[in-house]
C-alpha cells in the first residue's frame, strides 16, 4: 500500500463518532477520505470552517470557499463559518477533539516541531503552536524518516512547536505512543520488523518482545 | 471625506512607512484591488500585518514583488518565494506570531484590551522576551495588543452606510482588523442599497469603516 494511503488509513481509525476533528495540510488531508460519512465528525479548518466536505464538483468551486491551504472544497449539511478570532476560540478553547499534524520532528518526549528549520527554511507556525496547545488530542502523521534521516529523535534539534506531549505518531512503519516513561512502539505496519523499525528510528523505542501488526483493514 | 472614494484616492491615503493590516487567509478574503494599486504606486517603507503571505501572485504577494514591504508580521510565510528569498537576503524583517495569537492581540487592540493571555507558545522561542503570567497554576505569555494606521478589508456585500457582510471562509481576519486599523478601508465585491443585507445579518456594523472603494459599474 501507498505509505501516505496506510498512515491516513491508521489515523482514521482514532478518530470517534461526532467530533470536531482539524486535519492538517499533507498526508493528514488525507485522512477524511477513510471515514463514513454518517459518522457525525465535523472537520474544522482554521481559516473560518467547521463542516468542511470534499472537493466540490469539476466546474462548482467557489473562491469563498477554501480550507486552510487555500484549496476550494465544499460544505457539509450542517456545516457553519466563523471569523478567525472565533476559529481560534474553538482550538484554543478546549472545543476541538483532535487535530493530526504533520511534523518534521517529534522526540522521545513526544515534542513535536514543525514551523522551523532555522537558516533553511522557515514557513511559520501558521495556527500549528495553537492547534498543539489547544485541542484535545494531537496525532502526528508523517512519513518515518526525511531524505534518509531519521525523523523521531531522542530530543529534537529544531526549535518546537509547543511543550505539550502530543498523544500519538502514526508513520509508514509504525504506531508510537509517548508516555511519562518515553516513547513506546505500540504497533508495526503489515510486513514491517521491529528489527527494521529500531534500525530506522534514532528515539529509544519501549516495545514489547512481539510488537502487534497494525490492522488498517484492507 | 465621503464614504465612498476612488481606488486612486483610497492609494493616496496611506504614506510610505505606514503600518498596514491587509485581511485574507491564503489569497481568500483579500481587497485584491487596493493591493495591486499599492504595488503599483510604488509604496515604500510599509509594515505590513497579515495572516500569511499567500504565494508570490496572490493575496499580498504583489506588494512583495514592488519591494512595498520594510517589516512583515505574519503566521506564516512558506508557499511565498519572493517574501522567501526578502527573508533570507534581510531586505524584509519578519515576525512571526501564532496564527490565533495574532487575531487576538488584533482583537485586543480592536477592543481595548491592555493585552491577552495565551498558553500557545508558552516553552518554545515564541516566548522570549515575553511576560510569563500565572493563572491558577497555568503559564500563559502576555502578548501584547496590535494596532495598525489603516485596516484594508474586503467584503462580500457593503451598504451605504457602510455596512459588511462577508461570505464562507472569505469572512477570516475581516471583521476583526474593521475594529483595529486607525482608518478602515472596504473593498466590498457590491454595494447593495441599505436594508439588503439584513441586521443579523451584518457582521461589521458601518460605523467602524471609514471609507469604501467606490463601485466602478
Amino acid at each position: 500500500m501507498d505509505p501516505k494511503a496506510l498512515i491516513a488509513r491508521r489515523v482514521a481509525q482514532e478518530i470517534e463518532p461526532n467530533t470536531l476533528v482539524n486535519l492538517g495540510i499533507g498526508i493528514p488531508t488525507l485522512v477524511s477520505d477513510y471515514l463514513d460519512e454518517d459518522m457525525g465528525v465535523f472537520f474544522q479548518a482554521e481559516n473560518g470552517a467547521v463542516g468542511m466536505g470534499h472537493r466540490p464538483p469539476e466546474g462548482m468551486s467557489d473562491r469563498h470557499l477554501t480550507d486552510a491551504g487555500g484549496r476550494f472544497v465544499s460544505f457539509v449539511p450542517g456545516a457553519s463559518t466563523i471569523d478567525s478570532a472565533f476559529s481560534f476560540g474553538l482550538i484554543r478553547g478546549g472545543h476541538l477533539d483532535l487535530t493530526v499534524l504533520g511534523a518534521l520532528q517529534v522526540d522521545e518526549a513526544g515534542h513535536l516541531a514543525n514551523w522551523t528549520i532555522p537558516g533553511q527554511y522557515t514557513p511559520g507556525m501558521g495556527g500549528a503552536m495553537d492547534l498543539v496547545t489547544g485541542a484535545k488530542k494531537v496525532i502526528v502523521a508523517m512519513q518515518h524518516r526525511a531524505k534518509g534521516e531519521a525523523k523521531i529523535l531522542r530530543e529534537c534539534t529544531l526549535p518546537l512547536t509547543s511543550q505539550r506531549r502530543v498523544d500519538l505518531i502514526v508513520t509508514e512503519l509504525g504506531v508510537f505512543k509517548p508516555e511519562d516513561d518515553g516513547l513506546h512502539l505500540i504497533e508495526r505496519a503489515p510486513n514491517v520488523t521491529l528489527e527494521m523499525i529500531l534500525a530506522m528510528t534514532e528515539a529509544r523505542l519501549i516495545h514489547a518482545a512481539d510488537v502487534p501488526e497494525m490492522h488498517v483493514g484492507c | 471625506m465621503h464614504l465612498a472614494i476612488s481606488l486612486h484616492d483610497a492609494v493616496d491615503l496611506i504614506p510610505d512607512g505606514a503600518s498596514v493590516m491587509l485581511s485574507g487567509f491564503m489569497g481568500v478574503g483579500v481587497p485584491d484591488g487596493i493591493v495591486h494599486a499599492l504595488a503599483e504606486a510604488g509604496k515604500k517603507d510599509l509594515t505590513l500585518i497579515s495572516n500569511d503571505t499567500a504565494r508570490d501572485t496572490s493575496g499580498p504577494g504583489p506588494l512583495f514583488a514592488a519591494h512595498c514591504v520594510k517589516k512583515l508580521i505574519c503566521s506564516h510565510m512558506g508557499l511565498n518565494t519572493i517574501v522567501q528569498a526578502q527573508y533570507a537576503s534581510g531586505e524584509l524583517e519578519v515576525e512571526l506570531v501564532p496564527q490565533g495569537t495574532l487575531v487576538e492581540r488584533i482583537r485586543a487592540a480592536g477592543v481595548g484590551l491592555g493585552g491577552i493571555l495565551t498558553p500557545t507558545g508558552v516553552g518554545t522561542l515564541v516566548a522570549e522576551g515575553k511576560q510569563i503570567i500565572e493563572v491558577d497554576g497555568k503559564e500563559y505569555l502576555l502578548e501584547l495588543p496590535l494596532s495598525a494606521d489603516f485596516a484594508l478589508i474586503a467584503a462580500r456585500s457593503c451598504d451605504y452606510v457602510g455596512n459588511l457582510s462577508y461570505m464562507l471562509t472569505a469572512t477570516n481576519f475581516n471583521p476583526i482588523m474593521a475594529l483595529a486599523g486607525r482608518t478602515v478601508i472596504c473593498e466590498p465585491e457590491e454595494i447593495v442599497p441599505v436594508g439588503v443585507i439584513p441586521p443579523d445579518a451584518v457582521k461589521t456594523p458601518g460605523v467602524l469603516v471609514d471609507h469604501v472603494i467606490r463601485s466602478t459599474t
